[in-house]
């Protein structure tokens, strides 16, 4: 971790730390209506992350929505390796929740801020479940 | 999370390594969320379609069915949500082979796990309703928002793996809505009109889901007149728990909690009419061409395949017409005809499927299926993403539409 590295606190935490890229949009998630899960794409049209990728990035959105799926998605998403590095959140409901330690996808939720205005789109981050916290290391 | 004596013997492995891995699943959950202590639950309800599950989610559930019988089976009455396929109709529905197959690994796994497979989306019609102030385990989103809402029972929304743990351990994390506090009014929804038929009551569902906006949000209706149909309140939560992920709601004067845990000074209000509900409608129209017309999501009750089976009496389809229904309501519109009439119009009656659980891209590419009419609004939500041009009509221009290959 730099010296100068932004840090948010999250309320809900769980799983690992993980570092990596952030893929950032003020729009929500869920893997049944949002994602092309074998090409591992944002799918959904109206999607402000249509078309692009989520393999290996720390996903920064604003709430989890609708359909239970989720649950079981993000496990055998894993199992093939076509899965977001991280999660996070503003809000998550509990399907989000339940896929993430199924699947054990590590999760942030619930900061002070809009976490997707305050993470630019591409930076590197890291998620540190363990100390509720999400830094940013480059931007 | 403060655990009894029993639920330190399913930690420590002492039933076994099947409850062990639940229960450790449910802390993981339960620690997330803050939850103080487990709540006992009569039923659990699992979403466990193959598409969501894959070869992955098979073979864990294979691994769990694995375990000893004495130590692997649910002690709760444990049932399913819809299947990805009705066996009778894979063909007509161009399911290959290998999605069949995991349909069927998976039935094996949960029957070894004592789930009956009632595969069903509409169990508070067609298995045992919750009754008020129940604590159950239940896993999918549309039941999850009845249940709570017009039963008065307490459900969150349980994903697969966390229903079959409920199942298991026959327990649940206390959190979300077990809880009464999380159970009172957030927002305020004053409303000028009373839906007059299925696709307005789930286009106003999906409006209050989006003005609601997340999971912790409950909406507090006003201006709903008349005592709404089992069938309306199901096309009502089910959008509303699709577009918003909204897990309950309270109208004044019609649902049970709404005094208890109803309107107060203070809530944000918003108004909607019916313009918000056409405009709704009309976002999800593109040409007026159609390839297939679908009635699911929920399952359709006996009551609306009679309906349904009135409107398509004498008919002849010029494009496929699906309707899907539960098991249990299956073999009754047999008896009473209702299937006769729609399959001899051209359409098609599925049982124990749901037509967006059931593979909807790759049959889609398979049936050159793209533009697809339906009165559920929940439905045109999700099909957005499985690359369909969803469209939302009443149950009677839907089935005008398998007549001409156009919706008006």
């Amino acid at each position: 971790m730099s010296a100068t590295a932004k840090i948010f606190r999250a309320q809900q935490s769980m799983g690992r730390a993980v570092r990596g890229p952030a893929l950032v949009a003020n729009d929500g998630f869920s893997a049944r209506y949002d994602l092309d899960r074998i090409a591992g794409v944002f799918s959904r049209p109206s999607h402000k992350l249509a078309g692009q990728s989520y393999v290996g990035k720390i996903l920064v959105l604003d709430k989890a929505k609708g359909g239970v799926a989720t649950a079981w998605m993000l496990y055998e998403m894993k199992s093939r390796g076509i899965v977001p590095l991280a999660l996070v959140m503003n809000s998550v409901n509990p399907i989000l929740a339940q896929g993430a330690a199924h699947a054990d996808v590590p999760m942030l939720a619930g900061f002070d801020e809009d976490i997707t205005g305050a993470i630019p789109n591409g930076a590197e981050v890291e998620v540190d479940p363990q100390a509720h916290e999400l830094r940013i290391i480059d931007r | 999370m403060r655990l009894d004596d029993e639920e330190q013997d399913i930690l420590g492995g002492k039933v076994g390594p099947v409850r062990r891995q639940a229960l450790a699943h449910q802390i993981a959950v339960g620690d997330f969320f803050g939850a103080a202590d487990f709540v006992p639950v009569t039923q659990a309800h699992i979403m466990a379609d193959t598409e969501s599950l894959g070869e992955a989610g098979v073979r864990w559930l294979e691994g769990l069915a694995a375990a000893d019988e004495a130590v692997r089976r649910v002690c709760v009455p444990t049932i399913t949500d819809p299947r990805g396929t009705d066996f009778g109709k894979a063909d007509f529905l161009r399911q290959t082979p290998s999605m069949i197959d995991l349909e069927r690994r998976a039935i094996v796994a949960f029957e070894k796990l004592g789930v009956a497979m009632t595969n069903t989306c509409i169990n508070y019609q067609t298995i045992a309703a919750p009754t008020r102030n129940e604590h159950v385990a239940f896993g999918d989103t549309g039941v999850v928002i009845y249940s709570n809402s017009i039963c008065g029972a307490r459900s969150n929304f349980e994903g697969g793996p966390s229903a079959l743990a409920a199942g298991l351990t026959g327990r649940t994390p206390r959190y979300g809505f077990h809880l009464p506090e999380q159970r009172c009014a957030t927002v305020l929804i004053r409303v000028d009109f009373t839906p007059a038929t299925l696709n307005e009551w789930g286009a106003l569902g999906g409006v209050v889901g989006r003005i609601a906006g997340n999971y912790w949000q409950v909406p507090f209706l006003e201006g709903i007149e008349g005592a709404p149909r089992s069938d309306e309140f199901k096309h009502f939560g089910a959008a509303m728990a699709s577009f918003g992920s909204i897990a309950m709601f309270h109208i004044a004067g019609l649902t049970p909690e709404a005094d208890e845990f109803g309107a107060r000074a203070g809530l944000p209000n918003h108004r909607v009419t019916r313009a918000d509900i056409e405009a709704l409608q009309k976002s999800y129209r593109g040409d007026d061409g159609v390839d297939v017309v679908v009635f699911s999501a929920p399952q359709l009750s006996l009551y609306e395949l009679r309906e349904l089976a009135g409107l398509c009496d004498g008919r002849r389809f010029k494009v496929p017409l699906l309707a899907v229904t539960s098991p249990q309501v299956k073999p009754d519109s047999d008896r009473m005809g209702y299937t006769g009439l729609i399959e001899s119009a051209g359409g098609t009656v599925l049982s124990g499927m749901c037509f967006y659980q059931s593979y909807a891209r790759e049959i889609a590419e398979a049936n050159g299926w793209h533009r697809l009419a339906t009165n559920s609004a929940k439905l045109v939500n999700i099909l957005g993403g499985y690359g369909y041009q969803p469209m939302l009509g009443s149950m009677e221009a839907c089935v005008d539409a398998a007549v001409t290959g156009m919706l008006r």
